[in-house]
């Protein structure tokens, strides 16, 4: 008798507490479901063309960006405050070294700045797609913006699928940076104008230790270091990444297969374990014992924003840029290049959009504005007007120059917006470290299947 | 065999009833604060992310019910899944015994120490302390086989040091020395079970000609077993969900300022992180609900499996 007390001891009793505790559960579960799914849906003001030309009360926004370099972030904050000027009544509050999962994440979480910038255009596409970002075209429309003043590569990375949800916020081009010093030691004139040129000034400039580890390299043709990516390389091959209709076209486009057959035998030549070994002692992309800045690198593949960390980082390095040289046998591609590029939009749930597309306007369009920041962060400007300005002082820098012909060159190409976050991307990387590694054998055949996985993919999120 | 009507017993009198609703509510409402928070932030997640492994939700817009189509491209579709699930596994299989086993020999050599035991286990507890993000940069730096002190000094003893961070088949063992290096944690717990077992069971099985290893078979570890078990379970959950040091370390190897997911050659990335990249980088909420779900499944059968496999053993060899 004892165990049964203090708990119902008949059946019907038992039932009747289990039925109440079921039920008491049951309520507990849906409230608290039906509270949770409510709170989850990611609302706010959407982009609506209330740009309020006349409203002039004072307002603070928030703004974030990915710079986090001092130089930058002062560079930024000097822009902004004259847009204050001009905008007296809009406050914005800057907030440095953002990441694009901080801004998704804020947007899930219904806690989205008023406007976004980011330094990866592949999330383009996916924040297009599912509304992350607002189209802005009612905006553009209503204040009449011309967006012929953007040229037609830039406006194709910061679209998709017919939405206008970013704004391009200066470009990045990519070419090759070389050593005049270590040049001159090896009897070099000039940059190479071609990738077999490359390839033997590389043999020329490299130089091993004793123990046959790497002292200097002519060249670092692991792909994965530094700005030696394979969408910074193909261009020179005219590789187009996705076909006319968003399928990927790795195995499809001969020109991949073509840049990793040069890129491998270049490695081969090294010995990959002999390159990786170099790259981890390399030194931060980002700081002054970069592996060129110091001496240890003589050419690489790099963005134009280089010459600023270059300038910043007080190296002594005496280098020359060029255009990437172009694939043997494709010398029309000379001069062309990789153009991505710092995009900004107006990200869900931004609580006022109309101050926040006055900025976004403002930072992308204003010619003042795009040459200031170009010429401070050492970036390519956006727009006809203002790489035609005559205050730009880059267009005058002879390091700068071969930037600005890429992105100039009707050739330039870019790593087209997807749905999926450029996975296409991500997919082939692995491939590629595969690939130097030694461990693909069949090349035509992995890249078909690499084809096969990013359309399947790019199928999962429809 | 005959059963009275239950309602004609006495007990089930209208006063006893509204007694035991009384008695159910007040019950209830103690353990309402508990049973909310059980429901909100652990029923709703589950049943929710059930839910969405079974839609193509990014998390922004609408979802849409898209069936098993998640689970399908987890089986055939994702190209760097079984990477994934190849590494997470060698993680369990490997890196988690190496850490219970490092973590109780140290204990049981502190636990003898006679002179300076504070201060060696205060020097082996003292990793610990340290930030996973922090000490697994410096744990790259110090593995860097270009000018890192660990293949120096190997190299000062005629040894030509792997490439460790940056190489796909150190890689994994490199991270198993860093999470030697931090088990300060469970060096503590074991030390407090091997302090607590009773010096006269020693005794005695010394008496009886006991050696060494026999004290510890037949003394030391059926005494300690639930804190064995306790160790294995949880760091087997740990090792399923192995996130942050492979992030880092992939990125600090890599030397470029993109995250490096799975550098080199996709062998540091593992099943959290393929999940954390199609959630949140690619925009496939939907999918990595699915490769959560399946995380959490096997995540129970590995802890119902050992839970059940060591009751067994800790009531056949337990000497009380």
């Amino acid at each position: 008798m004892s165990e049964s007390r203090g708990r119902p001891v008949t059946r019907t009793a038992r039932r009747v507490a289990r039925r109440t505790v079921r039920r008491t559960l049951a309520t507990s579960l849906i409230a608290a479901t039906a509270l949770l799914t409510a709170s989850c849906s990611t609302g706010g003001a959407s982009s609506k063309a209330d740009t309020g030309a006349g409203d002039t009360t004072p307002v603070t926004i928030t703004f974030w960006h990915g710079f986090s370099s001092p130089h930058e972030i002062t560079s930024v904050n000097s822009v902004l405050a004259e847009f204050h000027k001009k905008y007296p009544y809009i406050t914005v509050k800057a907030v440095a070294a953002q990441t694009d999962d901080k801004v998704n994440q804020a947007i899930r979480g219904g806690t989205a700045p008023d406007v976004a910038a980011s330094f990866n255009a592949a999330n383009v596409g996916g924040w297009c797609s599912s509304g992350a970002f607002q189209d802005l075209t009612p905006d553009i429309k209503a204040d009449d913006v011309d967006m012929a003043q953007i040229p037609k590569a830039v406006q194709s990375y910061t679209a998709f699928g017919g939405k206008r949800c970013t704004m391009p916020w200066l470009a990045d081009t990519f070419g090759l940076y070389y050593n005049k010093k270590l040049f001159a030691q090896a009897g070099i004139t000039a940059p190479p104008r071609t990738m077999s040129e490359l390839v033997e000034d590389t043999k020329k400039l490299t130089s091993f230790n004793a123990d046959g580890s790497i002292r200097t390299a002519g060249f670092m043709p692991y792909l994965g270091a530094y700005g030696m990516l394979t969408e910074h390389l193909v261009p020179s091959w005219g590789g187009k990444w996705l076909t006319a209709d968003g399928q990927s076209n790795v195995g499809g486009d001969p020109a991949f297969a073509q840049a990793l057959t040069w890129q491998k035998k270049l490695v081969d030549w090294f010995g990959a374990k002999k390159l990786v070994t170099f790259k981890a002692g390399m030194g931060d992309e980002f700081s002054a014992q970069n592996a060129f800045e110091t001496g240890k690198l003589a050419m690489m593949v790099d963005g134009e924003w280089r010459n600023a960390f270059i300038k910043n980082d007080k190296s002594s390095v005496d280098y020359g840029t060029a255009v990437m040289p172009a694939a043997d046998g494709k010398p029309e591609l000379h001069g062309a290049g990789y153009v991505g590029g710092n995009v900004i939009g107006m990200p869900r749930g931004a609580k006022h959009p109309g101050a926040a597309w006055k900025l976004i306007k403002y930072l992308t369009t204003d010619t003042d504005a795009v040459t200031t920041l170009a010429d401070a962060i050492g970036n390519v400007p956006t727009t006809i007007a203002a790489l035609n300005s005559p205050t730009l002082k880059l267009s005058k820098d002879a390091h700068f120059a071969p930037f600005l012909e890429v992105f100039k060159n009707p050739l330039t190409t870019t790593t087209p917006a997807s749905p999926d976050g450029g996975a296409y991307l991500t997919n082939f990387g692995h491939f590629v470290e595969k690939w130097q590694s030694g461990g693909v054998t069949d090349l035509k055949a992995g890249l078909a299947a690499v084809d096969k996985q990013n359309n399947a993919a790019l199928k999962l999120g429809q | 065999m005959s059963t009275y009507p239950v309602t004609r017993l006495p007990l089930a009198t209208a006063p006893l009833r509204a007694r035991l609703r009384r008695n159910r509510l007040r019950v209830l409402l103690f353990l309402a604060p508990g049973l909310v928070g059980f429901a909100v932030f652990l029923v709703y997640p589950l049943v929710m992310t059930v839910w969405l492994s079974f839609t193509n939700s990014n998390m922004i817009s609408p979802a849409r019910f898209v069936g098993l189509r998640n689970y399908r491209y987890l089986l055939d579709g994702d190209p760097l899944i079984w990477h994934a699930i190849r590494n997470t596994g060698w993680l369990v299989v490997i890196m988690v015994p190496a850490q219970v086993l490092f973590a109780l020999g140290v204990a049981m050599v502190t636990a003898r120490l006679k002179a300076g035991a504070s201060l060696f286990r205060t020097l082996f507890y003292l990793p610990a302390l340290a930030p996973p993000v922090a000490a697994t940069v410096a744990f790259v730096c110090m593995f860097n086989p270009n000018s890192g002190p660990v293949n120096r000094i190997l190299g000062l003893v005629g040894i030509h040091g792997p490439l460790w961070f940056n190489s796909p088949d150190w890689s994994k063992p490199a991270l198993t020395l860093l999470a030697l290096w931090g088990s300060g944690t469970m060096m503590v717990i074991f030390l407090a079970a091997l302090l607590e077992v009773p010096a006269e069971l020693y005794e005695a099985a010394e008496l009886d000609g006991a050696g060494s290893w026999q004290r510890f078979r037949y003394v030391t570890l059926p005494t300690i077993s639930p804190v064995v078990l306790f160790a294995t379970v949880t760091g087997v959950i740990a090792g399923l969900q192995y996130f942050t040091q492979a992030m880092v370390a992939s990125q600090v190897a890599n030397g470029n300022i993109q995250p490096a997911p799975g550098y080199p050659d996709g062998s540091t990335l593992t099943f959290p992180q393929q999940l954390y990249i199609a959630g949140f980088n690619q925009f496939h909420a939907g999918y990595a609900c699915a490769l959560a779900v399946v995380l959490f499944v096997v995540a129970m059968a590995f802890t119902v499996v050992l839970l059940r496999r060591a009751s067994g053993f800790d009531i056949e060899e337990s000497p009380r």
